[in-house]
C-alpha cells in the first residue's frame, strides 16, 4: 500500500436541482447545521445518486442560500443540489419526503434556475409575540415606522455590532398576535429578533415576552408591494 | 401513574427560543418511537443522567428503547439532563421534567430507567428527580410515583444511591427489562396486590433486581460495614443478568438518527460482549464475564440494515477490545470491501497492542480516511504491565506503531494511568522514554519527521468486582507530582519531545470518582449535600467543583467517623465486608483476592478464551459459557434494493 495516496476525482454533476424547503413545529429549532446533518444522511437513506466534491473527504455537493436562524419556522429555504445521474425532481422531492424527520419538508424541486442567489434579497416573515398587548404593538410599529434609523445592536460573533434596522424594512404591520415584516436581505443582515429589539425600544412595555417566534413565509424579491419567490 | 396527562410542548416552546441547544429538547428524530400513551399498559422512561449529546448515543439505551418499544403493550420514551439555562426557567414556570417523545411529565410513568454507565451523573439524578417532583428519597414516594431502576456498569455498586432508587438491575438489561416490564403488567392487571411494596417485594424475591431498601446495613465500631442483612424472603445475594446468543438479539436495528449534533456519529455494532484479558484494573472486563461473540454473518447483516435505516456513513466495531474478536480479520475485510464505494468508514475503539495487525490497520484505513490509531499499554514499564495484567512487551507496541506507520499513519496516541498499586515515579516517568522509541522507530518506518504521539494519561480510580477493589488509591498529591515529573521529562527530550504531546487530567476529581465507585450508603448524604449546594453535570469540567464535594464529605462523612480519604486512599483488608460483596458478578471473591495477590507479586494470568478456565466463578456460578468462534463463514450477500429513479 502506497502512503498518501492522491484522492480519487470526482465526476463533476450531471443535473442541478434548486430545492425549497420548510422548517415546521419542533423542527424550528434545528439549526443550519443540523438541518444539514439530517438532509445528507435522508439523500443516504433515500439512496439519491448524488455528486461528490473531490478530495480526500468527498462531500455531496449541496450548497444553501441564506439560512434562517436557529429557532425561527420557515416556509422558504433554497438550496441547490448536484446530481451524478439525472433523476425526476417530483421523485427526488417524495423520496427526499419519507425519508426527513418530522418537520422538516421539501416543497419544491425545479431545474436550478440561474442567477438563484440574486433572486433571494428579501424575506417575508410573520412574528408571533405571545402575551403581548396587540394595540401596544400597534403602537409600536406606527412609532418606528415614523423613525427613519434605529440602531439595534446584537452579539455577534465577532462580538456586540450595532445597525440600523430601519433602512431595511420594506414593509411593517401589526397583526392578530405580533407583526409581519418584509425585509432586504443584505448587509449587515436584520433579523426578525432584531426588528423585535426595536419594537420593544420604542415601547418598553412589550418587553418581557422573550424573543418571540418568527416565521419565514416567502423570499423573493420585493416588487414595492410583496415579496415575489423566485419559483 | 395517573392516565390523563397532556403534552407540556406548548408551555415548552416559548423556554426553547432562549436556551442554547433547544434542538437537544425536542425529540421527533428519524427511528425515535411516539406511541399512545393513555393505552400503553407498562409505561418506561429511559433515562440517561447527562446532556443528550452524550446520552444520545449510549449503545444499551438504544437496545431497551427499541425492545421495550416492541410489545404493543408498552411504551418507553426518553429523558435526558437539562442543562441549567432551562432548568431555571422551568423552575420559574412550573414546568417537569419532560420526556422527548410526547413531551410528558416523567412522574407519569411507571417506571424510570436511569443508565449510569459512570458515577458522575449521580447529582444529575438527583437534579432530574427533583425537576420531575418525583421525592428524592426512595422512602418518601407514594403510589402515584414511579418506580426509579439504575442500569449499566456503575449499578454494580449502587450503595452510594441506595436511598434514591427503587431498585437497581445488574448485567445485561435486555431479558431482565423485559421480565420486569411483564412483572409490573400482571401486577397492574391484578390490581396492584401490595401496592408500590408489593411490587418491590415481588422484584427482590424473583432476584430480578436489586431492592436497597430490603436489605439493612449496619457498621462495626471501627466505622467499616458489620453486616448486610436481608429481610426475611429476600435472597441474601443478588446476580447478574446476563445474556447468551447474541445472535439471537441483533439490537440496536433502527437507532434513532440525532437532529442534534452528538459525540458519537455512527453506527455501532457490539461484535462482542465480555472480556477476558484480565486487565486487573478493569472493572467493565470483570462484570461481563464471559466473552459472547457476533458471528461475521450477524454484524454483515446488522451494518447492512443499520445503515439503511440510519443514513449514517461511519460503522463502529464496538466491544471491549474489539480487535479480539475471533473473526475480526474476515469482519473487516469483507465489509471494508463492501463498502469501499460508497464512503463508509468503519473503526475500532481502542486497540490492544497484541491483538492489532498489519491487515488490520490497511482494511480500517481505505478510502483515504486514517484517523488516529489509539494503544492502551496503560503502564510504563513491563514490570508496571504485569501487576495490571497487560501483557504486552515495549517491543511489541514498538513493532506494532513502526507497522502502522509503514502503513501511512502519522499519528498514535497512547493510553495510560497513574497511580495504579505498587507503582514508583520511575514507572511514570519510563513512560517518555516509550514514547520517544515511538517516534525514532516510527520516523524510520515511516520514512519522514512528521510523526506524532500522544500520551493520553489519567489517575487510576479502584472500582468494585475487580481484584483491586480492595487497594489503596493513590492521593491526588501523588499523581499530580509523577504527571509533573513526565511532561518535565519529555520537555528535556530535545530529539523527540516536541513530537510528543502530554494530554492528562489531574488526580482531584479521581478522588470524588473513588468515593462514589467504592462507597457504601453513607456517601448518598454527601452526593445530596453537592446537590443541594448546586452540583450538577459533574461529568464536564467546566462544571465539576473538587472543593463542592471535599467541603460536604466533610460535614456528611465526619459525624459517621470516616472521611474521604478511609474510602479512597486506605488499603482495605480481605476480612471487611465490602459494600457491594451481597451484589454478585458471579466472581469468586477468593480468586479476586488470590489475583490481587498475583499482582503485587508481578504474576500474570492468561486469557480463559485460549488458554482454559482458571476458575474466576463467573462460568459455573452463573450456568454461562465462553460464546466464540471463529465460524469460517463469510458475509451473506447484500439484499437487492429496489432503484425507482
Ligand atoms: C462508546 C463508549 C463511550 C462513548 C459514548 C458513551 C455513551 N453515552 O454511551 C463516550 C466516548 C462518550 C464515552 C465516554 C465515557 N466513558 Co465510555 N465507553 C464506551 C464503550 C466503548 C461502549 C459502551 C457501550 O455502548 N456498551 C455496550 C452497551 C450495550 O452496554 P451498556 O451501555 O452497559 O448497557 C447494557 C447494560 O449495562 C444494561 N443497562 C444499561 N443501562 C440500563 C438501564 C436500565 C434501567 C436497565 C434495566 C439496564 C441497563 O443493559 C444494556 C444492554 O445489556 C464502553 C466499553 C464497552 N464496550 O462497554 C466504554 C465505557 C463504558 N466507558 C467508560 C468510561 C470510564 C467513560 C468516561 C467516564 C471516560 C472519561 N473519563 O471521560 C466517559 C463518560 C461519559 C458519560 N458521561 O457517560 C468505562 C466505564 C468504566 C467502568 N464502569 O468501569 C467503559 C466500560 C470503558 C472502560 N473499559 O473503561 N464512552
Ligand atoms: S469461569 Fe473460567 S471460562 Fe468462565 S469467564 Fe471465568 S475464567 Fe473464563
Amino acid at each position: 500500500m502506497s502512503p498518501r495516496r492522491q484522492p480519487e476525482q470526482q465526476a463533476p454533476p450531471v443535473q442541478k436541482l434548486a430545492l425549497r424547503y420548510a422548517k415546521r413545529g419542533r423542527a424550528r429549532f434545528a439549526s443550519h447545521r443540523d438541518f444539514g446533518r439530517a438532509f445528507e444522511r435522508a439523500l443516504r437513506r433515500a439512496e439519491v445518486p448524488m455528486a461528490f466534491s473531490s478530495g480526500f473527504h468527498p462531500h455531496p455537493r449541496i450548497s444553501y442560500l441564506n439560512a434562517s436562524p436557529t429557532g425561527a419556522a420557515t416556509e422558504a429555504e433554497y438550496m441547490v443540489v448536484g446530481l451524478a445521474t439525472e433523476v425526476d425532481p417530483a421523485w427526488l422531492r417524495d423520496t427526499l419526503n419519507s425519508a426527513l424527520p418530522d418537520g422538516l419538508e421539501i416543497m419544491a424541486v425545479v431545474d436550478a434556475p440561474s442567477g438563484l442567489a440574486e433572486r433571494l434579497k428579501a424575506a417575508h416573515w410573520q412574528v408571533s409575540l405571545a402575551g403581548a398587548d396587540p394595540s401596544e404593538v400597534a403602537a409600536a410599529v406606527q412609532e418606528l415606522l415614523a423613525q427613519s434609523t434605529h440602531l439595534v445592536s446584537r452579539q455577534t460573533k465577532a462580538g456586540m455590532r450595532e445597525f440600523d434596522v430601519r433602512p431595511a424594512i420594506h414593509s411593517l404591520v401589526a397583526v392578530a398576535d405580533g407583526f409581519e415584516v418584509m425585509s432586504a436581505i443584505g448587509e449587515p443582515l436584520v433579523r426578525p429578533e432584531d426588528v423585535v429589539v426595536a419594537l420593544q425600544d420604542v415601547r418598553p412595555g412589550l418587553a418581557g415576552n422573550g424573543p418571540g417566534l418568527a416565521n419565514r413565509l416567502a423570499q423573493g424579491t420585493w416588487d414595492g408591494e410583496r415579496v415575489q419567490p423566485p419559483f | 401513574m395517573s392516565a390523563h396527562v397532556t403534552s407540556l410542548y406548548p408551555r415548552l416552546e416559548p423556554l426553547l427560543a432562549q436556551v442554547s441547544k433547544p434542538v437537544q429538547y425536542i425529540g421527533g428524530e428519524v427511528n425515535s418511537v411516539t406511541r399512545d400513551f393513555e393505552t400503553a399498559e407498562v409505561r418506561w422512561v429511559l433515562m440517561y443522567p447527562d446532556a443528550y449529546e452524550v446520552g444520545q448515543p449510549n449503545q444499551g439505551m438504544a437496545i431497551l428503547y427499541e425492545l421495550l418499544n416492541e410489545p404493543d403493550w408498552m411504551l418507553a420514551e426518553r429523558s435526558f439532563s437539562i442543562w441549567p439555562d432551562l432548568a431555571a426557567l422551568m423552575r420559574r414556570d412550573g414546568l417537569p421534567q419532560f420526556t422527548l417523545e410526547n413531551h410528558l411529565p416523567i412522574k407519569a410513568f411507571d417506571l424510570v430507567g436511569v443508565s449510569f454507565s459512570t458515577e458522575l451523573g449521580y447529582t444529575n439524578l438527583l437534579e432530574a428527580l427533583d425537576l420531575a417532583g418525583i421525592p428524592l428519597h426512595s422512602v418518601d414516594r407514594g403510589e402515584d410515583d414511579p418506580l426509579v431502576i439504575a442500569g449499566g456498569h456503575a449499578a454494580f455498586n449502587p450503595e452510594p444511591i441506595a436511598d434514591f432508587i427503587d431498585a437497581a438491575v445488574l448485567g445485561d438489561g435486555e431479558e431482565a427489562s423485559m421480565r420486569i416490564s411483564e412483572l409490573v403488567r400482571a401486577w397492574k392487571l391484578s390490581g396492584r396486590p401490595g401496592g408500590r411494596d408489593g411490587l418491590l417485594d415481588q422484584l427482590a424475591q424473583r432476584g430480578l433486581a436489586y431492592v436497597p431498601s430490603r436489605y439493612e446495613v449496619s457498621y462495626g465500631d471501627d466505622h467499616a460495614i458489620a453486616a448486610v442483612q436481608a429481610r426475611p424472603g429476600i435472597p441474601a445475594r443478588v446476580r447478574k443478568h446476563t445474556l447468551m446468543e447474541l445472535d439471537e438479539w441483533p439490537y440496536p436495528a433502527k437507532p434513532i438518527v440525532p437532529l442534534a449534533e452528538t459525540v458519537h456519529e455512527r453506527y455501532s455494532v457490539e461484535i462482542f460482549r465480555g472480556c477476558t484479558r484480565g486487565c486487573r484494573f478493569c472493572q467493565a472486563g470483570m462484570i461481563t464475564r464471559p466473552v459472547r461473540e457476533r458471528n461475521i454473518q450477524t454484524v454483515g447483516k446488522m451494518v447492512e440494515a443499520g445503515l439503511a435505516a440510519t443514513g449514517l456513513e461511519e460503522v463502529g466495531l464496538l466491544s471491549l477490545s474489539s480487535a479480539d474478536h475471533s473473526e475480526i480479520g474476515p469482519i473487516t475485510k469483507q465489509l471494508a470491501e463492501r463498502y469501499s464505494d460508497s464512503f463508509v468508514s468503519l473503526s475500532l475503539p481502542s486497540t490492544r497492542v497484541d491483538a492489532f495487525n498489519i491487515d488490520l490497520a490497511a482494511e480500517l484505513s481505505r478510502n483515504g480516511r486514517r484517523s488516529g490509531l489509539t494503544f492502551a499499554p496503560e503502564g510504563g514499564t513491563e514490570r508496571l504491565r504485569k501487576v495490571i495484567n497487560k501483557m504486552v512487551t515495549e517491543d511489541d507496541l514498538i513493532h506494532t506503531v513502526a507497522a502502522a506507520f509503514g502503513a501511512g499513519w502519522r499519528q498514535v496516541k497512547l493510553y495510560f494511568m497513574c497511580g495504579l498499586p505498587t507503582e514508583t515515579d520511575e514507572d511514570v516517568v519510563a513512560i517518555a522514554g516509550m514514547a520517544a522509541r515511538v517516534i525514532e522507530e516510527g520516523r524510520r518506518a515511516a520514512g519522514t519527521r512528521d510523526v506524532r504521539c500522544t500520551i493520553s494519561i489519567g489517575g487510576f480510580v479502584p472500582k468494585s468486582h475487580t481484584p483491586f477493589q480492595w487497594a489503596a488509591q493513590a492521593d491526588p498529591e501523588t499523581i499530580d507530582r509523577r504527571l509533573r515529573l513526565l511532561r518535565e521529562k519529555v520537555r528535556e527530550d530535545r530529539r523527540f519531545g516536541r513530537a510528543i504531546s502530554v494530554r492528562y487530567h489531574d488526580g482531584k476529581p479521581g478522588m470524588i470518582e473513588g468515593l462514589l465507585s467504592r462507597g457504601d450508603r453513607r456517601v448518598g448524604a454527601v452526593i445530596e449535600r453537592v446537590w443541594r449546594s448546586g452540583g450538577v453535570m459533574d461529568g464536564w469540567s467546566e462544571h465539576f467543583s473538587f472543593d463542592r464535594w471535599v467541603a460536604a464529605a466533610e460535614a456528611e462523612l465526619t459525624p459517621q467517623g470516616v472521611d474521604l480519604e478511609w474510602y479512597t486512599t486506605r488499603e482495605r483488608p480481605v476480612t471487611e465486608v465490602l459494600p457491594w460483596d451481597h451484589l454478585d458478578a458471579g466472581l469468586d471473591r477468593d480468586w479476586l483476592w488470590q489475583d490481587y495477590s498475583d499482582a503485587i507479586a508481578g504474576a500474570g494470568v492468561d486469557d480463559c478464551r485460549w488458554s482454559g478456565c482458571y476458575d474466576c466463578g463467573v462460568c459455573p456460578e452463573l450456568g454461562t459459557e465462553i460464546q466464540i468462534g471463529p465460524t469460517g463463514r463469510s458475509l451473506l450477500p447484500l439484499k437487492v434494493v429496489q432503484h425507482s429513479a
